[in-house]
């Protein structure tokens, strides 16, 4: 007992002299997800994403050889600040990938302006204010936001589906605000109604939706559901034992491969939902479908096809290999050079292309779709139309778009 | 520790032993052989959770009441400090200064916390347990929902500590020592008060509450001054907390968050308060590093196994592993059972929580 007590202790004093210690022919690259918590899965596929890019780069950039540390957060602000100091402080990473979720991302956002020396590149996290408002120089979102997300959306689902009155349903954090006011701003626009006492906003991890299918009220046409993962198969179970016949609007994680392998009556009923997002499962594209093959062969064990978590980590780990073979890996004046040449960066993902606008957020192009039965009866994700270059104003001037205000549960108020 | 010499009149520099000198000297010095990350996310960090473990520690080692709620109380101070003082999320933020939003914010916490001991104190073991967690879970729920004053999911970010005497106090040197400074004043005044009338009746209480009431004490009266006296110490830690992660928000009050509160105490150890401090150490090391020693996604694995392991071969946690330890470079073989020396009340104190452990 006393020998292993003393080598405890040497070990704990040879960790506490250790300082970070940095090869001057690799370059240290961290990388931060929820691999612990409620979205450990997701997380993990991140991390697959960040791994596809290494491997295609061959863990070499610039001539310089890349170590790749991980970091997890349990997707709570404080975990994901306390994950990027020890790889920033301790592990002494020079760039770091992540986060993955929304509120993690608004806090690394505020931590990287203590570390103007380290490039951040985001994970996967879609808050419009971690680059809309007080953005930090060295954060950089190759990946896109919630809002950018919904593009086509609003405007699909007033012309083409016809829908006047709609109801909303989303879960009551940043992500979904997003998600909404990126719906609502263009159906609102248009002349849609969404009044603010037909928006329900539920905790995540919901069970039990009966008290919102009671209020929902009968007269809208359709209703908008921003829900992930199993809060949304809890929904939509219980919405069609409540026997609910409105056709429904889908968010960005809502009709996931989870809700399209339902059966019974609840899969009659999602037949025809619209959905958006920055990826298309079934999009029928030479470099989308050279993506979906490297990973379903790099990972037998992953998802039958990459998540949108996967793509955002891939695209923006990719983004920070492409900036180092620019600059050929010298980062000796803490990264200046590089973060130059990351805010010129522009170049081909799986979805298309995509470039940096002056606030380093991505405009890239979005997915709309619909579900359709496929011809072996399974149901898919038909994309209907690629919206190309959608920037996070929307299209408008930055001052303007400010003026929308925050998101939040009653922005934008119509109807 | 023979803290009994320290307030006897007898009391000299030579009567301490070496090894808690060197230990003084180590912690004074420890910012100056370490990198800022060590001193602050391991040091600072461990002290503070330490300091919330130890608000635990002293109800449940010397009152036997296991409160699961001490984060909550923490957490409430924590909001109190964005709430009356500034944040960046353009809710509430009354703008006070820190010298009015920190004593108000800890004196909030501290009746909070004997509200809380005010419903609880008449149940024993597992109820009270109960009936902490379920004000522990409220608060979660609380917080998440509430828009207007707690600012929901989101929480409050922004909030910094403040500029005193030309020091910025996030930094990492002055926050380590300012933590310290507080951490070591609590381990003292608990160390103090334990051997004080009020901490002996409260033994007492824990031992046999009857028996005191036939006596003529206020056994619930007494009870609920220990739970405003560890809200004191909970809600100066909930400060420095917030301090140190420059943002709250309901995930700093969740449930895992409060059961970890009990583990480091559990893994520390309850007889002593060094206890809750080793235990803290223990869990930030781990949670720091059990990532680096396990490749990917199995490192919580590592985590939940060592504190099996702690608990399995040390039902008294860390504390007890070391003083067994020390007993058995004393006695060499002859380990007399049951003897323990000046630390005979410790004993009845681990003897005791034993009921009340989960």
């Amino acid at each position: 007992m006393l020998g292993i007590g003393k080598k405890a202790l040497a070990a704990a004093a040879i960790l506490s002299f250790a300082s970070p210690a940095m090869a001057q022919d690799s370059i240290k690259m961290g990388a931060l997800a929820t691999l612990e918590g409620a979205f450990t899965v997701l997380g993990e596929d991140g991390m697959r994403g960040v791994k596809m890019a290494l491997e295609e780069f061959n863990y070499t950039a610039g001539g310089k050889k890349i170590d790749l540390v991980t970091g997890s957060s349990d997707a709570s602000p404080d975990s994901a600040v306390r994950g990027a100091r020890k790889l920033v402080e301790q592990d002494g990473v020079q760039v770091l990938v992540g986060p993955l979720s929304g509120s993690e991302g608004l806090a690394v956002k505020d931590y990287a302006k203590t570390h103007p020396e380290v490039t951040f590149l985001n994970g996967s996290s879609a808050a419009q204010d971690t680059t809309l408002r007080n953005p930090a120089d060295n954060f950089f979102r190759f990946s896109t936001e919630g809002a950018q997300w919904m593009a086509g959306l609003g405007e699909y689902a007033y012309n083409d589906k016809g829908y006047r009155k709609v109801a909303v349903l989303a879960e009551d954090y940043s992500f979904p605000y997003t998600q909404v006011f990126g719906f609502l701003e263009p159906f609102c626009r248009l002349g849609g109604e969404a009044p603010v006492d037909a928006r329900f906003w539920v905790p995540i991890g919901n069970k039990d939706y009966s008290s919102v299918i009671a209020a929902l009220p009968d007269d809208v046409d359709a209703i908008f559901v921003a829900l992930g993962g199993a809060d949304a198969v809890n929904f939509l179970t219980q919405y069609e034992q409540a026997g609910g016949s409105a056709p429904l609007i889908g968010g960005s994680i809502t009709v996931d491969q989870t809700v399209l392998g339902s059966k019974g009556r609840t899969r009659d009923f999602i037949i025809g939902t619209p959905s958006a997002g920055p990826i298309s499962d079934t999009w029928d594209d030479a470099g989308w479908n050279e993506f979906v093959a490297a990973y379903k062969k790099q990972f037998p064990d992953g998802f039958p096809s990459p998540s949108l978590f996967a793509h955002a980590y891939y695209v923006n780990t990719k983004a920070a290999l492409l900036g180092l073979e620019a600059v050929n890996g010298d980062l000796s004046d803490g990264g200046a050079k590089y973060r130059a040449a990351l805010a010129d960066l522009e170049f081909d993902t799986p979805t298309g292309k995509v470039s940096l606008d002056e606030r380093r957020n991505a405009i890239a192009d979005m997915f709309l779709s619909e579900v359709v039965e496929g011809p072996d009866g399974n149901l898919v994700n038909k994309v209907i139309k690629v919206i190309p270059q959608v920037s996070q104003t929307l299209g408008l001037s930055y001052d303007e778009f400010l003026k929308y205000g925050q998101v939040g549960r009653e922005n934008p108020t119509c109807g | 520790m023979d803290s009994r010499q320290l307030f006897s009149g007898g009391f000299s520099l030579s009567d301490i032993h070496p090894a808690k000198l060197a230990l003084v000297v180590f912690l004074i010095a420890y910012p100056a052989f370490t990198s800022d990350f060590f001193t602050y996310q391991i040091g600072a960090y461990s002290l503070i959770l330490g300091t919330i473990a130890l608000s635990l520690m002293m109800l449940a080692g010397y009152g036997g009441m296991v409160s699961l709620a001490q984060m909550t109380v923490a957490g409430l101070a924590g909001y109190l400090v964005a709430i009356l003082g500034d944040n960046s999320m353009d809710v509430m933020g009354l703008g006070w200064p820190w010298w009015m939003t920190a004593p108000v914010a800890i004196l909030s916490a501290a009746l909070f916390s004997a509200f809380i001991g005010a419903i609880s104190v008449r149940t024993e073991g597992i109820y009270t347990i109960m009936i902490t967690l379920a004000i522990g879970v409220a608060f979660f729920y609380f917080v998440r929902q509430n828009y207007p004053v707690f600012n929901g999911f989101t929480g409050f970010a922004g909030i910094e500590p403040p500029t005193v005497l030309g020091v910025y106090w996030r930094d990492p040197v002055p926050f380590y020592y300012l933590t310290l400074f507080i951490a070591a004043g609590f381990f003292f005044a608990v160390l103090y008060a334990s051997r004080s009338t009020f901490g002996l009746s409260l033994q007492a209480i824990r031992d046999n509450p009857r028996r005191m009431r036939a006596l003529g004490y206020d056994v619930t009266l007494h009870r609920i001054a220990a739970y405003f006296m560890s809200g004191v110490i909970a809600g100066t830690a909930g400060v420095l907390m917030v301090w140190f992660n420059g943002r709250i928000s309901p995930g700093s009050v969740g449930v895992d968050v409060v059961i970890d509160i009990l583990v480091i105490a559990v893994v520390g150890g309850m007889r002593h308060p060094i206890g809750p401090f080793l235990g803290a150490i223990a869990f930030v090391l781990l949670e720091n590093f059990a990532i680096d020693l396990i490749d990917r996604e199995r490192f919580n694995t590592v985590i939940g196994v060592a504190f099996l392991l702690i608990v399995l071969f040390s039902p008294d946690g860390l504390l007890g592993l070391w003083n067994r330890t020390r007993e058995k470079i004393r006695f060499g073989r002859k380990v007399r059972p049951g003897y323990g020396g000046t630390k005979t009340n410790d004993r009845h104190a681990a003897g005791s929580l034993e009921e009340t452990k989960p």
